[in-house]
């Protein structure tokens, strides 16, 4: 039982970036603690239990992947940083993925961990465009993406100026924005640059076990370096008085303090657990994905200065003046069968990126889902070695949906809503995936199946409105109005899975290990 | 401490944090970023491991003194000696 009530740096919220930030700071002799309100570790990569089976959440692939003597890349930094020897993550390569695109896949493009499969299908699909996107890939290869100042530019725009193509551009926009956007339609180039590099030039692998491996690691790492964690004991509120985190309060109503707090829970749910004399609620109790009219605001005219030194101001009124929730949600379903994806014909795609329509739209639907485009995700199509497969078949699809849509249903109508656009999301999944010589062989072989929708993202999470990539508005700096509360994970920006826990990396040695002590 | 197992202090920790760098041929005289892998990221490590593992200190405006293993012994080698005599 961990009873100490004062931390050098208290962490909110167990998941990649929060683990990552307690290994290093408590490899460096930093008293610290992460609080987690879910009896589980992981946050928005995590699994649980159902009928005797264990199922991922978030993880298709951990993407990044580069193979041992690849320097200077995202996950050679994170195993460097975090002490840990590539073996221990035991990752596995993928066999090919696919962006398929027209009513039935017309147009595709295979690619894999190796970057000349993709150029040659760009080659073969768009000869046109090839140059083009030649050019892009040099940008792409260029550009410091993890600067921490960088200015924002459109990356639709970017990409225009190379790939004049709008199917093309569709394409190579599809996997980016599904596995990392938190912005409808297009996103930041920066942001693009950081995607397309961990899915293109480098590339998906996953361990045999899944993201239950990667938590492993970073759970032992983390005890090891003396890290304490208190699961089922969420952060309840932030104090605030002049200018600093000066307490929390706990789920169980107990209070610790902490020289410096990390949260990794978002931007606005950070914001919405403040109390104290430095902060006023104008909006009265904040329904639950209804944030925008209920922003916490500093106090104006107060007689104590609120928030410290000008240049703080200035971070303040950025941080409040973004605070809109995200929009973008995500239903998933998993089918698990009683033989391998490949006993169906589908034993080559590892991961397809599909869209129906004449343009890829990624925004929030007006309907609970939109199932024109989604992502399906094979996790036996990795290439395990020789006899070794998953015990199962698992088919996964991911569509975009709409938290509010959701969040209102009463319960008997959210079962038969889940039941209906299971089947829609299937239908529209498999006209994606090699036909079947029997029409019904893939529900004669369905032994179980389970669904995700954005109300299940917020119940497990947290996080406002099931965005599970954030808020549009990032922090890359990681600051908030109050001097020793820092942001990382999703709302600082780093995407993916390598990305959230560079994420925690660098924050903890940004605003704590790089300080003076 | 002789400046020669200093080289070693330093070398070891690189061991430690880029355990995926080839060190058998490092050279003492050229900086070490010009024969390894080695961000700003890893230099925040050394000096890390130095003030973790043997109470080094060493301030921001003189990391350059770790550039190669020649300066860094030539830096590093008084102030443990001078650690250790004050025991």
């Amino acid at each position: 039982m961990n009873t100490r009530t004062h931390y050098d740096v208290a962490i909110i919220g167990a998941g990649m970036s929060g683990l990552a930030a307690g290994i290093r700071l408590a490899h460096f002799g930093k008293k610290v603690c992460i609080f987690e309100r879910h009896n589980a570790p992981g946050g928005l990569n995590s699994f649980y239990s159902r009928g005797g089976r264990k199922f991922d959440v978030g993880l298709h692939a951990m993407t990044n992947f580069v193979r041992p003597g690849v320097k200077g890349t995202p996950l050679t930094k994170l195993l460097r940083q975090l002490r840990i020897d590539r073996a221990e993550f035991a990752l596995c390569e993928q066999k090919r993925s696919r962006i398929a695109f027209g009513p039935c896949g017309e147009t595709t493009l295979a690619f894999s961990n190796e970057f000349a499969l993709f150029e040659s299908e760009v080659a073969r699909a768009f000869p046109a465009q090839i140059d083009g996107f030649r050019r892009l890939v040099a940008v792409v290869r260029q550009y410091d993406d993890v600067s921490l100042d960088a200015t924002a530019e459109s990356a639709r725009a970017v990409v225009r100026t190379h790939v004049t193509d709008p199917l093309l551009e569709d394409m190579l926009f599809c996997p980016v924005m599904y596995y990392g956007s938190a912005t409808e339609h297009d996103l930041e180039f920066g942001q693009f640059v950081i995607m397309f590099k961990a899915l293109f030039l480098e590339g998906f692998a996953r361990p045999f076990e899944g993201v239950r491996t990667v938590i492993r690691v970073l759970l032992e790492k983390y005890r090891a370096a003396g890290g304490e964690r208190r699961m089922k004991c969420g952060v309840a509120r932030i104090v605030a008085n002049q200018g600093r985190a000066s307490a929390l309060v706990l789920d169980d109503g107990s209070e610790v303090t902490a020289d410096h707090v990390l949260s990794s829970i978002g931007a606005l749910e950070t914001e919405r657990l403040l109390v104290g004399p430095d902060v006023v609620d104008d909006g009265g109790a904040v329904p639950p994905g209804n944030a925008a009219e209920g922003e916490w605001r500093v106090r104006a005219g107060g007689s104590e200065p609120s928030a410290g030194t000008p240049s703080r101001q200035s971070a303040i009124s950025n941080f409040n003046s973004q605070a809109a929730p995200g929009r973008l949600s995500f239903v998933e379903t998993i089918s698990i069968l009683d033989r391998q994806p490949a006993a169906l014909g589908w034993g080559d795609d590892t991961i397809v990126f599909f869209n129906d329509s004449v343009r890829f739209d990624y925004a929030r639907p007006e309907a609970d889902v939109d199932p024109r485009s989604g992502v399906i995700c094979i996790p036996n199509n990795f290439q395990y070695g020789p006899g070794r497969e998953l015990p199962e078949g698992i088919v996964r699809v991911t569509c975009l949906a709409n938290y509010e849509r959701w969040a209102h249903l009463p319960e008997g109508e959210y079962q038969t809503a889940k039941q209906r656009w299971f089947g829609i999301i299937q239908r529209s999944a498999r006209r994606f995936l090699p036909p079947l010589e029997q029409p019904d062989a893939f529900e004669r072989a369905t032994v179980a199946t389970d669904m995700f929708t954005p109300r299940t993202i917020t119940k497990f999470t947290g996080h406002i409105g099931g965005a599970i990539y954030g808020a549009a508005a990032k922090h890359r700096q990681g600051r908030t109005r109050l001097e020793n509360l820092y942001l990382c994970g999703t709302d600082q920006g780093f995407l993916g899975i390598v990305g959230a826990m560079l994420s925690g990396i660098s924050m903890a040695n940004y605003h704590i290990l790089q300080k003076r002590s | 401490m002789t400046k020669e197992e200093c080289k070693k202090v330093v070398l070891d920790i690189i061991a430690d944090i880029a355990p995926d760098e080839d060190l058998s041929n490092v050279k003492p005289d050229v900086r070490l970023r010009d024969q390894l892998q080695l961000d700003s990221m890893d230099f925040l490590d050394i000096v890390m491991e130095l003030r973790k593992r043997h109470g080094i200190e060493v301030p921001e405006a003189d990391y350059l003194q770790l550039a190669s293993l020649d300066s860094s012994a030539e830096y590093l080698t008084p102030k443990f000696n001078a650690l250790a005599a004050k025991g």
